[in-house]
This record gives C-alpha cells, sequence and structure tokens, in this order.
C-alpha cells in the first residue's frame, strides 16, 4: 500500500481529463493504464481472452451469480441468468434508472433476499447470508448515498471498521488491557488509510462535519479497514464535485492495482470508460451485454437501452443550437 | 421565611431519595438503550415493574436477599429478551410500539386478580412483607442521624441505610455504563444509533449488539425498579406510562450519550419538581394564587409541566445538560 502510486494514477488520470472531448476508443485506450500489479496485470490479460458476450465465464472468477431473481409486486426488478466476475479486475455494472443494478447489488451484499438464486464468493456460497456475514467473507460495500457515521470522529469511523477487535466482545469491553493492542495497531492503520486519502487532518472531527465527497472518500477508506478482497462500490461518483472525481477515481484504480476485486454501479459514463477493464449492462432487470468497455459502448444494444443514440454529442456544445444540426439529429432519431 | 426554608430542605432531601436514585438508575439503563444505542425504549416501567416483582414475590417466597435480586435481574433480562428478539430486525418504531404496549401488559396483569396470590392485584405488595431481608443487611446502628438540615432513622423503610445502598448501585452502574461505552464494544453501539446498515456493510452483527444493549439496560431498568420499591410498595399504578416519561425526561435533560447525565438529570428533575409542588401549594394555601390554583390542583398542574418541560427540552436543548453541543452542530437524520 504505498501512497505515492496511487498519487501516480491520479495525477495520469488528471490528464487524461484535461484533454479534448476523446471518442470512445481514445478514452478505452487511455484506460488501458498497465496496471501495476501482477494480479491485475493477470486479471487483463485473461480477460482479453474471453468473449464478450452475456454471462461468457472468466478464466478467474471471484464471484459467480446464478439465476438471481428479485420480484417487487408484479414487477421484476432483478433476473440475472449467469454472471461471473473477475479476480483483480475493475467491473463496471451501468445501467439506465431503473435497471435493477442497485437491487442486484443489495442482493450479493445481503442487503435484500431474492426470490430465488444462487451465488458464490471465492467458492463458498453466499446466498442466505446476513450483510455482516458478507462483510466478514471479505466482499465490503458502500453505499450510493454515503453513510458516514456523523456523530463518531472520522478516526472512530476508521476504527470501528476494524475486524476481530476483542474489545468489541461485551465481557471483554470493560478491560481494556484486553484490546489496547489491536487498538493501538489499528490506529496505526487507519492514519495511514487516512493520509492516503488526505482526511488524516480531519481525523478527530466529526464525520458530520465532512463535506459530501470528503464522505465518500471517507467511506470507501473505511471499506479499505476491513482488509477486503473484493470491494463494492455503489455510485462512487454519485454528488461529486467533478475535481474530486479525478482523485476518486484514481483510488479506485489503486485498489485494483493492489490487487483487489473492484465492482461497481456508476451513471458516470466517463469514468465507466476510464477505469473499468470490463462492463456489465443492465437494463430492466438482466444482463444485455457485458465485455471490454471499448467493445461494450458499440454494441446496438447498449446504446440504445441505456446511452440514448446521441451519446458522443456533447449537449453543452453550442453547435446544438444550429437548427439544422438540430433537424438532423431529430431526423435520425425518427427514423430509429 | 420557615415556610420557604422548609421547601428548601424538602426540595434539596428530593436529590438524595431512593426514588431519584431508582430513576437515575432506570435512565442509566434508558440511555443504554437510546442514547448509545439509538433505540427507543418507550415501556421502560415496564422493566421497573418487573424487577420489582421479580424481588418481591422471590423475597416473599423466601429468598435470601441477594438471590431476589438476581431474579429481579433475569426478569429484566427475560422481558428484553421476549421484546428484543422479535422487533429488532424492525425499523426502530417498531420497538416504540411495542415496548409502550408490553409494559401497559404487565401493568395489567400485574393489577389483574389472575395472578392476586403472587402480585397482590391492584393493591400490590406491602412493603413490610418484602424488605426484612434488606434491612436485615445494614450495617448501620440503631437509631436516627441529622445530617445539616437532613434527619432519617438509620435503618428502615425511609431510612440512610436505602439511600446508601441506592446510591450505592448507582455508582455501580455508572461506572459499568462509563466502562463499556468507552471500549470498542460501545464504538459499535454508537455507530449502530448513527446508521445501522453502515455497521452492518462493516461485518459486525447489528442484531446481537442491539440485543445486548435492551438486555443491559433492561436489567438496569429492572433493578432501578427494586430501588423504586424498596422505601415504599410494589403498587402496580405506581409504574405505569407516566414513570416512562419521568424517566425519559430525566434522561433528556441530563443529557443522553453522557455518563452522568441521568444523574444530573434525575437530580434536578425531582428537586424541581419538589421544589414546584410544595412551592405552589404554599403559595396556594397562603396568597391569593389560591383562588386561581386550589391546592387539591397541584399534582396536576405539576404533571402538566413535567410534560411541558419535556417538550421545550426536546425543541430547544435537545442534547441536555451535559451534551455536547458540536454533536448537534449538524442534521442527524
Amino acid at each position: 500500500m504505498s501512497a505515492d502510486m496511487s498519487e501516480e494514477t491520479t495525477s495520469g488520470q488528471a490528464h487524461d481529463a484535461a484533454g479534448p472531448p476523446e471518442s470512445v476508443v481514445d478514452a478505452a485506450a487511455a484506460a488501458a493504464v498497465a496496471p501495476t500489479s501482477a494480479v491485475a496485470a493477470e486479471a487483463r490479460d485473461d480477460l482479453s481472452q474471453v468473449e464478450p458476450v452475456v454471462g461468457a465465464p472468466k478464466p478467474d472468477a471471484i464471484l459467480v451469480a446464478d439465476d438471481v431473481v428479485r420480484r417487487f409486486g408484479g414487477m421484476t426488478a432483478v433476473d440475472v441468468e449467469h454472471l461471473e466476475v473477475q479476480r483483480g479486475a475493475i467491473t463496471a455494472l451501468i445501467g439506465p434508472n431503473g435497471a435493477g443494478k442497485t437491487t442486484f447489488f443489495n442482493l450479493l451484499t445481503g442487503f435484500d433476499t431474492p426470490e430465488s438464486g444462487r451465488w458464490s464468493f471465492e467458492g463458498k456460497s453466499l446466498a442466505g447470508k446476513s450483510g455482516a456475514r458478507v462483510a466478514q467473507s471479505g466482499m465490503v460495500r458502500t453505499f450510493q448515498l454515503t453513510k458516514a457515521l456523523s456523530r463518531l470522529t472520522v478516526l472512530q469511523n476508521m476504527l470501528l471498521a476494524s475486524p476481530k477487535n476483542p474489545g468489541e466482545r461485551f465481557w471483554l469491553s470493560w478491560l481494556p488491557f484486553t484490546w489496547q493492542a489491536h487498538e493501538k495497531e489499528a490506529t496505526e492503520k487507519a492514519m495511514e488509510i487516512l493520509a492516503r486519502f488526505k482526511l488524516d487532518a480531519k481525523a478527530d472531527d466529526f464525520a458530520g462535519s465532512l463535506s459530501g465527497g470528503q464522505r465518500k472518500l471517507l467511506e470507501m477508506a473505511r471499506a479499505l479497514m476491513t482488509d477486503p478482497t473484493m470491494i463494492m462500490l455503489d455510485e462512487p461518483m454519485a454528488g461529486v464535485n467533478p475535481a474530486l472525481v479525478q482523485s476518486l477515481l484514481g483510488h479506485v484504480q489503486a485498489l485494483r492495482d493492489e490487487g483487489m476485486t473492484v465492482l461497481f454501479v456508476e451513471h458516470d459514463m466517463h469514468a465507466v470508460r476510464h477505469i473499468s477493464d470490463w462492463v456489465v449492462v443492465m437494463a430492466e432487470g438482466r444482463i444485455v451485454a457485458e465485455g471490454p468497455p471499448a467493445t461494450v459502448m458499440q454494441d446496438q444494444a447498449v446504446v440504445d437501452a441505456y446511452l440514448g443514440a446521441h451519446h458522443d454529442t456533447d449537449l453543452g456544445d453550442d453547435s446544438l443550437l444550429d437548427p439544422e444540426i438540430l433537424a438532423r439529429l431529430e431526423a435520425e432519431e425518427e427514423k430509429r | 421565611m420557615d415556610e420557604f426554608l422548609r421547601i428548601l430542605t424538602q426540595s434539596l432531601a428530593e436529590l438524595i431519595a431512593p426514588t431519584t436514585a431508582a430513576y437515575a438508575l432506570a435512565a442509566i439503563g434508558l440511555n443504554l438503550h437510546f442514547g448509545y444505542t439509538g433505540l427507543l425504549n418507550m415501556g421502560q416501567a415496564g422493566f421497573m415493574l418487573l424487577g420489582a416483582y421479580g424481588f418481591g414475590i422471590a423475597t416473599i417466597a423466601g429468598a435470601p436477599f441477594f438471590l431476589a435480586l438476581l431474579v429481579a435481574l433475569v426478569a429484566g433480562l427475560i422481558f428484553a429478551l421476549l421484546l428484543g428478539i422479535p422487533t429488532l430486525q424492525l425499523r426502530g418504531d417498531y420497538l416504540a410500539i411495542v415496548t409502550i404496549s408490553a409494559a401497559e401488559i404487565i401493568r395489567w396483569i400485574g393489577r389483574s386478580t389472575w395472578l392476586q396470590e403472587w402480585t397482590g392485584g391492584a393493591s400490590g405488595l406491602q412493603g413490610r412483607n418484602y424488605k426484612g431481608t434488606f434491612q436485615d443487611l445494614s450495617p448501620l446502628p440503631d437509631g436516627r442521624t441529622v445530617i445539616g438540615p437532613l434527619e432519617y432513622i438509620n435503618t428502615g423503610s425511609d431510612s440512610w441505610w436505602t439511600r446508601i445502598f441506592a446510591w450505592g448501585v448507582v455508582a455501580l452502574a455508572l461506572l459499568f455504563v462509563w466502562l463499556v461505552t468507552r471500549s470498542p464494544w460501545g464504538r459499535v453501539l454508537k455507530g449502530i444509533r448513527e446508521d445501522e446498515d453502515a455497521v452492518r456493510a462493516l461485518g459486525k452483527n447489528v442484531y446481537s449488539y442491539k440485543l445486548q444493549s435492551l438486555v443491559l439496560g433492561g436489567m438496569l431498568g429492572a433493578l432501578g425498579g427494586v430501588l423504586y420499591v424498596l422505601p415504599i410498595t410494589i403498587a402496580p399504578d405506581a409504574m405505569g406510562r407516566t414513570m416512562t416519561f419521568f424517566v425519559w425526561t430525566v434522561l433528556l435533560l441530563g443529557g443522553a450519550a453522557t455518563v452522568f447525565g441521568p444523574v444530573l438529570g434525575a437530580m434536578i428533575f425531582f428537586g424541581a419538581y419538589m421544589f414546584m409542588r410544595t412551592g405552589m401549594r404554599a403559595l396556594s394555601e397562603n396568597t391569593g394564587v389560591g383562588d386561581v390554583i386550589s391546592t387539591t390542583n397541584v399534582e396536576q398542574i405539576g404533571g402538566m409541566l413535567v410534560g411541558i418541560t419535556l417538550m421545550l427540552l426536546v425543541i430547544f436543548r435537545p442534547q441536555g445538560i451535559l451534551g455536547n453541543k458540536k454533536e448537534l452542530a449538524f442534521n442527524v437524520r
């Protein structure tokens, strides 16, 4: 875990973002910043061999889900036949609003119960396990609406996440000598992680006093305290100002480069193109496409379902005010 | 002037009264529930009544003092498990509904003729039937002792021994709460108070922690019930919803999630409550105020003022006297 490594990727990202609007292929190429860890490099190699079809088997799948169905009344929110997530890679789960991404995410992490389905993490079945058990097995999640524990300090937030703390057992809690050693170690580790997320100066502030973006960072830092093998991020960029998005992306990439597997739900296309090794697209509860970012973004089904026909058009572009161009776009739209 | 001194002395006596200690202990338990874990227990009086019954019935059945105390604690434990196991997986509001009705159920069972043989029905259990073992424990010599303006018998119902024992138990409970809430265990409770899903996502068994908190706070409540009935009688109707709301007022006045809040809250509450009632009565008897507030209405007006105080507290100073203003600087949910 080196702080400078994440720095490096962050600045690399910032450079990319500063450039002019890129085409899909360019963006994917830019994303191909070579991963620094062996696991991540291997994952990338492995994924390049995988055929981009729905339900494609992965060479080294850490998470495998089968026939996961969740209904709300008559509406089928999630109906995933088969999904495998490659170890050591960043997998993005994208889709339009109401596609069932977050619901699927909640099911996998034990925060919701499906009507049917099985899924396993590192070969062990997680179906029917509680959220806490899922987290203990090494799959830790964050939330779309950040859940910073407001009236705890930033450091307390971090220490709370430390696993296997003997002082968290009631019968030992009143004997400080049984847990002080663990506490000291955890504090050192927490300060290290906070420093990496540039939150170390805030360690003694209440988490409630942090800005929205800082809370996102804290949530990610807190998840790292549990030493996860896989980290699940629910819309990590939602509601974060653009300047911070770049640093968040850098942090996500750094997680992969340390050998962690990342699965994240995201709306922000820019982010998806840049940092993900594999993209899974959901629409109306089903997986409609998966593959490397460049391939998936050009998939007609995906473009139709999610991106809209003009996903490459910059809506801030003044040329859109030109009636001629607008008329052409509208004509195209009608033909579809 | 004499009248005023009498009122002051009576109020001062309330500060160290056994009842005040009983409420302080119940509020310490409620503090573990609400202040630290965020559990809305609206039936602390139920725990207290059950503890009182447990102690009284066990003693009358012939149990020695400490065994009877243990029975009271176990009664609180079982009640907490019964309430907690089905409701703690639901949203917090449900616990409030279940506890308030369960406390009423305990009271109605207590005052029914069904178990009259044990509970004494609506008239309850007479103090002289269960106080023997407690008073036998007293190390104090016979006679009376005067300290400042306060004078009580050494051993008996309203005695120094009752006070020493009650406040001793409160001191032990404070030490206990201070130790456990500063530990990582206490930190998990506070995390649950802030957002239980976040704590769950970090791999903690939230349900188990909430149950532990409910059980411990409930057992402290049951012990508070024992303290409450030691100087008086066990009367189910004296330990109803009003008692629950008094405990809440005590807790919020002193400051939830602070160690000494419940004790300070209980002292100020009962001191002021006594001052207000005796003062009003004196005014009503001796001055023209009597035309507006007759002495018979003093109790009712006192109760109303407690309600108003509780409302004002929650609106204007939700952190209580000892609470940290900074903690409320940001919007909590």
